[in-house]
């Protein structure tokens, strides 16, 4: 179930002048809904609904319409996300070598469920699909930085580096 | 260009960057500079080598000196002594190069030996930003050769001759769709390329992109030729952020030198090509799914007919193909389609990649020809399974395929015996299980996939694969029956006759086969109530061995649940009602008195 965000939305004049800016580069191209959500996420690093109307009426395409990509495909993301984004990767290489505990691990010491945020806004947890690293199994990414050939009971200093 | 002395080609793939090699290459430059060497040796950042497990890995030229596990500390070494004095770094060699006082060139190395490149033959040889390089190692020869002296009919031809069958997972003829696609009468036609490589374990396609993305370009081209459209796009994992910048790389550069644009070699063919990032929906890699998110709305799937070679893209005729299948063509135009047909068994031609992981000691890239048994794969080019386990079973095909177990390693790969053992090829996903797996664990996991990922658009998908991983989740917490394992099967045979697209139509095929050749497991977690491998929880005992156990209290005070009691010096037990089955006992324990049953 996706969840409605819990933080206030705060754009800035900036944020909308360059989210502007990619409308009007995309406007009237064929298939432009995705690209523009995906820059506008980039801009924002989420897609609250006042930016989804902003693309709608800018693009002249239904709100329902753009809510129902939005809610199509994972990667876009309706809750602001941590300072620190974790990443346990789930992918089936990483899960025979035990990613899934180490998810568990995370969720413990973080008190928080994939998909949330920390109150404090500095972590945010996300059970991904494989990232490819799979020489490193398993593997878990905190924004860029990457960890791998992981072992029970490690994760607890790392997220204390943070 | 610049002559130099030593070439030092760091791997730059998406493996090697996570363990670090960005910050090697960069030292590496820093010392060169350091020791006044920046113009007599040249570092090269290339895609994949496919040893992924030794990474960060480098290779010395002229030497071939094969340095693995490389880390920033031994960089100064390698430039003072290898590359200042010419004395080989010997504690950093891979072992297996390393003969006597010899080095073992790598294509006698185990891993390497039984390969053969096709797909990846640039893969860790080229700098994948650089177009030169790929033009000096014949490419954009074959669309020369195609366009100035093939007519369109010939390049489909070949293509059919070759034998060439769709990499992603179907296995279609390639040359096949071409014409069908060729057939269609229609001012505007459309080439895609399907990178949206979803199969969790699986990274072929995102290794060729990173590593020679010139190829891909160069295949959609021809495939634009050869059908008569004139405008292409890569439909790429938004989560592959290397490979999307490296093909934007190569696009630029082929527009700048003509070989992408309007009238291409002089003649009036003209092809464009665009990028479409994807945005994490595994029902994406489903061609006519992929089709609709290009076009910029929820990717659901279309009924077929009309094929996408009718009506695809924007309602255009429009041919798919996967990145390793288009990887595969300008090697057949160049080298000819009785070239290719002497690769492979007789009904698949060619290589196939595979990534090889989970329980395996050499994890990474490997190109094998078709009909290479898994037994080969697995113990002479995998180097065998870790700490000393025992082979249980491969996954192949990602969440449509299956589990092969032990007893049928001498399967021959190829897409056909792939089917009838009930796996089946896939993209290229190769995971190796040992004891320590639970099968009915690993057919949950694929479930929870396929029910997170379905799309929703019928019911069939939407609702069947939910039950099925009801139905799991019931057996691995103890609670099944025996009937569950009946339904369990007749529910998957009805999800697979009447689901819309591939997704579903292949989803309960991991619960197929492991029910086919590990039934006895399930029976075990329903009958006997215990998990052979001892990885579903409800049904695992932590025992400590009262033998070993030298009643150091050391476990007890670990237990977050106060769970376990006893005297000093004297054994300790485990309460199993208070137990929660966490494990920290077990990986404290000095005397390895504690076991898991």
């Amino acid at each position: 179930m996706e969840k409605t965000a819990t933080l206030p939305f705060k754009g800035t004049k900036e944020q909308e002048a360059k989210l502007m800016e990619v409308i009007a580069e995309h406007k009237g191209q064929k298939g432009a809904t995705i690209p523009v959500l995906h820059k506008a996420q980039e801009i924002y690093g989420y897609l609250p609904i006042e930016v989804q109307t902003m693309i709608a009426e800018g693009l002249d395409v239904p709100l329902a319409e753009i809510y129902g990509v939005v809610t199509f495909y994972t990667q876009f993301s309706l809750n602001p996300k941590g300072e620190y984004q974790i990443g346990v990767c789930l992918g089936t290489a990483c899960y025979v070598k035990g990613s899934g505990d180490i998810l568990e691990e995370i969720k413990e010491i973080l008190k928080i469920d994939v998909g949330e945020c920390t109150p404090d806004g500095k972590f945010s947890l996300e059970a991904t699909r494989c990232v490819g690293a799979c020489g490193l199994a398993p593997v878990v990414t905190i924004n860029d930085d990457v960890y791998g050939r992981l072992n029970k009971g490690e994760i607890g200093a790392i997220l204390a580096k943070y | 260009m610049d002559m130099v002395r030593a070439h030092v080609l760091c791997c730059g793939g998406t493996g090697c960057t996570s363990s670090g090699c960005e910050a090697i290459i960069k030292e590496m430059e820093t010392q060169l500079a350091a020791n006044g060497l920046e113009k007599e040796i040249k570092v090269i950042k290339t895609g994949c080598f496919g040893l992924c497990a030794l990474g960060p890995v480098m290779i010395v030229y002229p030497e071939g000196c094969f340095y693995s596990r490389v880390q920033v500390g031994d960089v100064k070494e390698i430039v003072e002594e290898h590359l200042l004095k010419g004395r080989i770094v010997k504690r950093l060699l891979y072992q297996e190069t390393i003969e006597e006082d010899n080095i073992k060139s790598l294509n006698e190395v185990d891993f390497y030996k039984k390969q053969m490149r096709i797909a990846l033959r640039n893969c860790g040889v080229i700098d994948p930003e650089n177009i030169d390089e790929y033009i000096a190692f014949d490419g954009y020869k074959a669309l020369g050769k195609c366009l100035t002296e093939m007519t369109s009919e010939e390049v489909i031809e070949e293509i059919k001759k070759s034998g060439l069958r769709g990499r992603g997972g179907g296995g279609f003829p390639t040359g096949l769709k071409w014409q069908f696609a060729a057939a269609q009468v229609n001012e505007q036609k459309y080439v895609c390329c399907n990178a949206d490589e979803g199969d969790p374990g699986a990274f072929m396609d995102r290794s060729i992109l990173e590593g020679d993305p010139h190829a891909v370009i160069e295949a959609m081209a021809i495939a634009g030729y050869a059908i008569g459209a004139n405008q292409g796009y890569v439909y790429i994992r938004a989560e592959y952020p290397i490979a999307v910048k490296r093909l934007q790389i190569a696009i630029d550069q082929a527009k700048e030198y003509g070989l992408l644009g309007n009238n291409i070699f002089g003649t009036d063919f003209s092809f464009d090509l665009e990028i479409r990032l994807g945005a994490g929906a595994f029902v994406c890699g489903e061609e006519t799914a992929l089709m609709t998110s290009i076009e910029g709305k929820r990717g659901e799937p279309r009924p077929r007919p009309p094929f996408p070679a009718v009506k695809g893209l924007w309602e255009r005729p429009t041919i798919l193909n996967n990145v390793e299948t288009y990887a595969n063509i300008p090697q057949i135009i160049n080298n000819g389609a009785d070239w290719f047909t002497t690769i492979g068994t007789e009904k698949s031609k060619g290589t196939k990649v595979f990534a090889l992981g989970g329980k395996i000691n050499n994890t990474g890239l490997v190109e094998v020809p078709m009909g290479t048994t898994l037994r080969e794969i697995v113990e002479e080019i995998g180097g065998g399974i870790p700490n000393g386990k025992k082979f249980k079973a491969a996954q192949t095909g990602g969440p449509s395929g299956g589990c092969i177990p032990a007893h049928l390693m001498d399967t021959p790969i190829d897409y056909d015996s792939l089917m009838a053992i009930g796996s089946m090829m896939g993209s290229g996903g190769l995971i190796v299980m040992d004891e320590d797996n639970c099968m009915v664990d690993i057919a949950k996991f694929f479930l929870e996939f396929t029910v997170d990922e379905s799309c929703g658009k019928c019911t069939p998908c939407r609702i069947g694969t939910r039950r099925l991983l009801e139905l799991l989740t019931k057996i691995t917490d103890g609670k099944g029956t025996m009937e569950d394992i009946d339904k369990l099967e007749e529910l998957c045979y009805s999800i697979k006759e009447s689901s819309l697209c591939g997704l579903g139509q292949t989803a309960p095929n991991p619960v197929l086969s492991t029910l086919k050749y590990f039934r006895e497991e399930y029976e075990a977690h329903v009958r006997d109530k215990v998990c052979p491998a001892g990885v579903c929880k409800a049904l695992s005992k932590y025992i400590i061995d009262p033998e070993k156990c030298k009643g150091c209290s050391l476990c007890a005070r670990q237990c977050p649940v106060n769970a376990i009691s006893g005297e000093i010096r004297s054994p300790f037990v485990i309460d199993q009602d208070k137990c929660i089955k966490c494990g920290a006992c077990m990986s404290g324990c000095k005397f390895g008195a504690i076991y898991k049953k």
